[in-house]
């Protein structure tokens, strides 16, 4: 299948994630609703996921260490 | 049992029995000297059907089959599909509910709502919310001959295909490849055609009686005659319509205290017939022998429910080619079966008389089997002949019970004249004794047709079920969203498939089903591989995982090979 750009392989993506998902067959109306919950759902994981994730990852890393290194911390310095 | 034994209960010699017959053991279950031994060693579940006969001896020529396993991630998505589309149909159904969409479907009035409802609205659920959705890739009007090529009448929506609208524009020449013209009999110029116009003249088209009373034409008699040689047969009978040939014969057949043991796939009219006849029915797995045999074990052993009296009769209903899988029966297997244990057999060879076959005789010529073998041989004049109505062929005993016992003999107005005299025009070409060889052609080039685009298709990536000699070609869709896309997509190339989902397959199995005819020539056929092709990679429908054919060894392919 030849693309001759950009867009019209988006499209073709478009088209794929339409019959993938049975929207095809539905109304406009009816994908506007289906596209506007699925794009709310994955802009709250992406937030999420950029504010927590890296204090999570944090948080773990210095377990592991203080697990395996053995050193004494005190949970003050643990918080901050 | 040995092989070579098989083969003489085959050529009809009696098996000796054991001095104590058949025991049960203390539970109550049968010990297992099966006739056709299930080999014991592990199979990898790659392939539904493994395409190795357990009893090679008995296939004269390879039998090969193919049901590719769904891939998972094709079902995962196809369930996901399904029940995205539920949610959105439930929410219809409330707005609906609420008043705050209009509703186009029946519905009782107001002054009804107390009594009994008369339209259970979460029945037709589906219909509702996912057939009617994508509903224009049905019931397309023909306004023309459906041969090779036809022509719609083009229609537009308002709302959503809940009504139609004519825009006035007929689409001409759309390549045609949902009709069962087998052998191209669909035509309207030719010596079938001028014989019907010949009969009409003589006899006008209604006959104005059934069979019994007023409604046997001297054209009658001569169609049986000859359906009768055809199959090969003592004698036979015509009806004036397929579906009540097996809906109103099997009552007549069979009754309370025998048992009709059937396909799991059998055809909507013998499972109606075999509910109308009030006997006791059991259900084979489809097209597996030993399932089948376990049954007529335990049928035999065990008897009637609860009186333990033997049956009075066992009837096994089969079809010849089963429509919706493109599968062939294993016809040597059941009469290796059903002499052994002396059952009687109903073979309904629809979709394969004509079809099959060196001579064109149907799925008995097909394995090269005695038609005497079979008891009772039923099938229809629509597909192959171009014509309509259905025939029994069988000893003449048993059609002359037919003819006085028979609902659809009694009750029903007998065939029509241009109709039957069709039937008879063709069977004469296909058997040759018109003079020409035009039956022999036809029969080859839609063996021809039917090897090449199975190829064609089977190397392009698509998923294809069933017999590799099967006219009937099923590709597998899977998903609800692409049934609706690829029959539209194939109308915007000009080309008309019939696609088929929920009801008729199981759940996540939706096809669209190609049926080859006798009368596509090659060039229409590649046009058809095109359009399938561009359309595939378009829906992305190759689902295949088997090995395909590199495309650049132009040198080496098998294209000179299949070139007239």
């Amino acid at each position: 299948m030849n693309f001759k750009n950009l867009r019209e392989y988006l499209a073709w993506l478009y088209y794929q994630y339409l019959l993938i998902t049975g929207i095809y067959v539905l109304e406009p109306w009816e994908k506007s609703i289906f596209n506007s919950i699925l794009f709310s759902v994955i802009a709250m994981v992406i937030y999420t996921s950029y504010v927590f994730v890296p204090i999570h990852v944090r948080l773990a890393l210095e377990f592991f260490t203080r697990m395996f290194g053995g050193q004494p911390e005190s949970t003050m310095t643990l918080m901050t | 049992m040995t092989e070579s034994s098989v083969n003489k209960l085959l050529n009809g010699d009696s098996c000796r029995r054991t001095s104590n017959g058949l025991k049960t053991s203390k539970n109550g279950f049968v010990k297992n000297h099966c006739l056709l031994q299930q080999p014991h060693k592990y199979r990898r579940p790659r392939d539904k059907n493994p395409n190795v006969p357990h009893n090679p001896s008995l296939y004269k020529k390879p039998f090969v089959e193919s049901f590719e396993e769904t891939p998972l991630m094709v079902a995962v998505l196809t369930y996901m599909g399904y029940g995205i589309l539920t949610i959105f149909g439930y929410l219809r159904d409330f707005l609906r509910q609420w008043n705050i969409e209009k509703r186009h479907i029946a519905r009782e009035r107001d002054e009804q709502k107390d009594f009994v409802p008369l339209y259970q609205d979460f029945e037709n659920f589906y219909n509702r919310n996912l057939y009617i959705r994508i509903r224009d890739n049905w019931n397309r009007p023909v306004c023309s001959v459906p041969g090779p090529k036809m022509d719609l009448i083009e229609r537009s929506t308002p709302n959503y295909n809940w009504t139609f609208e004519y825009t006035g524009r007929v689409l001409k020449d759309v390549l045609n490849l949902g009709s069962y013209n087998y052998l191209g009999f669909a035509e309207n110029k030719g010596p079938c055609a001028d014989a019907a116009i010949e009969a009409t003249q003589a006899y006008g088209v209604g006959v104005g009686s059934t069979r019994c009373e007023m409604g046997n034409l001297d054209i009658h008699e001569e169609l049986e005659q000859l359906v009768a040689r055809f199959l090969g047969v003592e004698s036979s009978m015509a009806f004036g319509m397929g579906f009540a040939t097996n809906s109103m014969n099997i009552p007549a057949l069979t009754g309370k205290g025998c048992l009709i043991l059937s396909d799991e796939l059998n055809h909507a009219s013998l499972v109606l017939g075999a509910r109308l006849s009030s006997s006791t029915i059991r259900v084979f797995k489809h097209n597996n022998m030993q399932s089948l045999e376990k049954l007529l074990r335990d049928a035999i052993v065990h008897g009637q429910p609860r009186t333990h009296r033997p049956w009075k009769k066992i009837l096994i209903v089969v079809e010849g080619i089963y429509s919706m899988e493109g599968s062939i029966v294993r016809l040597p297997e059941i009469i290796a079966l059903k002499k052994h244990y002396k059952a009687y057999l109903y073979l309904d060879e629809a979709h394969s008389i004509g079809a099959l076959g060196p001579n064109g005789k149907g799925v008995v010529d097909y394995f090269g089997l005695d038609p005497k073998d079979v008891d009772i041989m039923m099938g229809t004049f629509t597909k192959s002949f171009g014509a309509a109505g259905g025939y029994i062929g069988g000893k003449k005993e048993l059609i002359d019970y037919l003819r006085c016992h028979s609902h659809s003999a009694v009750y029903a107005t007998s065939m029509s004249p241009p109709v039957a005299q069709q039937i008879i025009t063709s069977m004469k070409i296909i058997m040759g004794e018109d003079g020409t060889t035009l039956g022999a052609d036809r029969l080859r080039q839609l063996h021809e047709n039917t090897t090449y685009f199975r190829r064609k298709l089977h190397d392009m990536g698509l998923i294809i079920y069933g017999n590799e000699d099967s006219p009937v070609i099923p590709m597998m869709l899977y998903m609800p969203a692409k049934i609706g896309a690829f029959g539209r997509q194939m109308l915007k190339k000009n080309i008309g498939i019939v696609g088929v989902g929920f009801p008729a397959t199981p759940i996540i199995e939706s096809r669209a089903r190609f049926c080859v005819s006798a009368a596509h020539t090659r060039e229409m056929l590649n046009t058809a591989l095109d359009a399938i092709n561009e359309v595939g990679d378009l829906l992305q429908l190759k689902y295949s995982r088997r090995e395909r054919p590199l495309p650049s060894l132009g040198w080496m392919s098998d294209e000179s090979l299949l070139k007239d």
